[in-house]
């Protein structure tokens, strides 16, 4: 009952929140059911490129709302956000390579086709333990930690803050793409790692593989979404605040702000990593290009769109994007770029406070409105000064 | 070298003889005990300064400043622009290194070596120049912030506020007179409230010493008297050091002044002794 209770708490004040839970909670039950349990010619069918697509938003949206813990919370504008993600990618990615055994081009059981290709005789010594599943995963969660943790600890320790920070970010992830390049490296070089078989014994395929994969993205952002919301309102979460609004004060009344930031930055990228595990599965493929600083720059505009320091503002915005990429690449793809820019534009000048605050800032604008109409003496409120 | 490294261990102020120290044990000597990291005041001297020099290319802001504040003393600080007032904070409070000289807190904390939320830790509390407090956050949530408690991450994460922390909070929330305001957000308040929250931050901390860098830059005459009225207040219970340049403020408050000039200080007494040395009236009436 106490667990209970605690939850309740924490997502009181949520409307936001609540609506993002139930919305995923439709999506699991209804989604998967009418893409298996529907005749294709159907009108309530949903195909399975649709289900894919979803889940691909979805582990976008989980994305984002890692981002908008580091940046909307704590005011890291991290431009290589992106780098974690990759690397959860490329974790997947390895397990799955493995998986596929001797069914490559080639039919070597144990190595992968790109290195029978490059003439390698055995495995590389980081390649060990990938065929086991909860190695993989666990790597997942390790190796983008452990890279948010040196990197952030170098960064945080020297106090890099700004835009020297965000440029840093933006440079680790560009290093990033530039050694996954590399054949030598022993990650695919430009192809990446493709040709998917299974997963777990399970063709991934298979409409119902598809599905499971859909459902345990919406739960990840689910429990993503609820881990960020109690990070956010405990006492952690409003020192994280401070930090971001006056870092001096906080360091001055005792609170060692680099460890804050640090332990914002790896909890952020490890959920970083795991949206890029689902999110490989789900594309069938993961290559250098994750890590391209374009990539990393959209993930902040999605946020940017949706409402920084909401959560679910994150969510929404990396939805409302990524469909309006699906759509925009499928009818003007000359255009998206544009688009794209035009868009950041208009949100960081118009609505500062993304779609989430939107509607805010039209109530204020109507009961201004309506405050002239009424002839009322406005003469003391300064916004309507000059209409006087 | 050796030896010399095992003579600077001897010399060392922040800690008893190496043989005495590893073993941990609070060390009775004939008068006092002494306890590796608490506050040690039994000379009556909260605060050492001694011959601090910091210079920033070549310039000195602070030029052999030596300085002894007395426990529970209210001292104000005055001199003109550019005479070290706030460099001199800095160095107390770690965010600026001397280039030489010693500062100590008690007879046994090292100031010099030790970072800002250690000294913090300590028991030194810092008011700046500008009112600096979280405005995305309510009175009562700036003040829970500040509130001395385990500040390592873990501990915060699950940290929650018991009762009678949440007494101490109204009770500072009294004492700046912010009670009926405790749930604005921090950034409606008036320019001198944020003073005075920033204060109330400071108190929050339990710290033994409090560093108020001009609290009634830009205040009314009655929030100055109100001001006035609240660090006096804190004086004994804490040792205030108030840097301010409004003389009539600083006469209504002080026991002691010190005079700033050129990084090192020029006169030191009573308001009316100050006032009349003529060194310091040939610096504010100019030369």
């Amino acid at each position: 009952m106490a667990y209970r209770s605690f939850t309740l708490e924490m997502m009181k004040n949520d409307k936001g929140g609540k609506v993002l839970l139930l919305v995923l909670l439709a999506l699991i039950i209804f989604v998967p059911s009418l893409n298996l349990f529907t005749s294709t010619d159907s009108v309530f069918h949903v195909s399975t490129y649709t289900l894919t697509l979803l889940g691909k938003y979805l582990c976008y949206a989980l994305l984002a709302v890692a981002l908008d813990l580091v940046w909307g919370y704590c005011g890291i504008l991290s431009l290589g956000h992106g780098a974690f993600f990759a690397l959860g990618g490329y974790g997947m990615g390895m397990y799955l390579m493995r998986q596929i055994g001797d069914r490559g081009v080639y039919g070597n059981p144990e190595l992968p086709d790109f290195m029978v290709f490059l003439n390698w005789q055995e495995l590389p010594w980081f390649w060990q333990g990938f065929d086991m599943f909860w190695f993989a995963m666990l790597m997942v969660i390790v190796v983008p930690g452990l890279l948010a943790f040196v990197f952030g600890w170098l960064a945080f320790r020297s106090r890099v803050t700004g835009v020297y920070l965000s440029i840093m970010t933006q440079a680790l992830t560009y290093a990033l793409l530039l050694a996954f390049f590399r054949n030598e490296m022993g990650f695919g070089g430009n192809n990446g790692l493709t040709d998917f078989k299974d997963i777990l014994g399970y063709d991934l395929q298979a409409g119902s593989t598809r599905a499971v994969l859909f459902i345990a993205s919406a739960l990840a952002l689910a429990l993503g979404y609820l881990l960020c919301r109690y990070i956010v309102t405990s006492k952690l979460g409003r020192v994280v605040v401070a930090i971001r609004d006056a870092e001096d004060r906080a360091r001055f009344i005792g609170y060692k702000v680099e460890s804050f930031k640090l332990w914002v930055f790896v909890v952020s990228a490890i959920l970083a990593g795991i949206a890029g595990a689902l999110y490989v599965p789900q594309v069938g493929i993961i290559n250098p290009g994750e890590f391209s600083p374009l990539n990393s720059i959209e993930l902040v505009v999605w946020v940017a769109v949706g409402g920084r320091a909401t959560l679910y503002g994150a969510a929404l915005g990396a939805v409302a994007v990524n469909y309006g990429k699906t759509y925009f690449t499928a009818v003007l793809p000359e255009l998206w770029l544009f688009a794209l820019g035009a868009l950041f534009i208009i949100v960081t000048v118009f609505m500062p406070k993304g779609i989430i605050g939107l509607r805010e800032q039209l109530r204020k604008k109507r009961s201004e409105m309506k405050k002239a109409d009424s002839g009322e003496d406005t003469s003391d409120s300064p916004q309507s000064e000059g209409s006087q | 070298m050796k030896e010399l490294d095992r003579l600077r261990e001897v010399m060392r102020r922040d800690r008893v003889f190496d043989f005495v120290a590893e073993k941990r044990m609070p060390f009775a000597t004939g008068r006092h005990t002494i306890v590796p990291g608490e506050l040690d005041i039994s000379h009556g001297t909260i605060l050492y300064v001694e011959d601090i020099t910091v210079s920033f290319d070549g310039f000195k802001a602070l030029n052999d400043l030596t300085l002894y504040i007395n426990d529970g003393e209210l001292r104000c600080i005055i001199g003109p622009n550019g005479a070290g007032k706030t460099t001199m904070m800095d160095v107390i409070t770690g965010k600026t290194r001397p280039d030489s000289g010693v500062a100590y807190f008690g007879q046994t904390m090292d100031l010099t070596r030790m970072s800002e939320y250690e000294i913090a830790h300590a028991g030194i509390g810092r008011k700046f120049q500008k009112p600096t407090i979280f405005p995305f956050h309510t009175i009562f949530q700036n003040l829970e912030l500040a509130m001395a408690a385990d500040k390592r991450v873990w501990p915060t994460l699950i940290a929650s506020i018991t009762g009678e922390q949440r007494e101490r909070i109204n009770d500072v929330l009294e004492i700046i007179g912010l009670k009926d305001l405790r749930s604005k957000e921090a950034a409606q308040l008036s320019h001198g409230q944020k003073q005075w929250l920033e204060i109330g931050m400071l108190l929050m901390q339990n710290p033994r010493l409090l560093l108020v860098d001009e609290p009634v830059a830009g205040m009314t005459h009655q929030e100055m008297d109100k001001t006035a009225e609240l660090l006096k207040r804190l004086a004994g219970d804490h040792s205030v050091v108030v840097v301010e340049h409004d003389m009539d403020f600083v006469r209504s408050i002080a026991e002691t002044v010190t005079v700033l000039h050129e990084g090192s200080v020029l006169a030191e007494g009573s308001m009316d002794e100050v006032q009349n040395d003529p060194r310091v009236i040939e610096v504010y009436l100019g030369e």
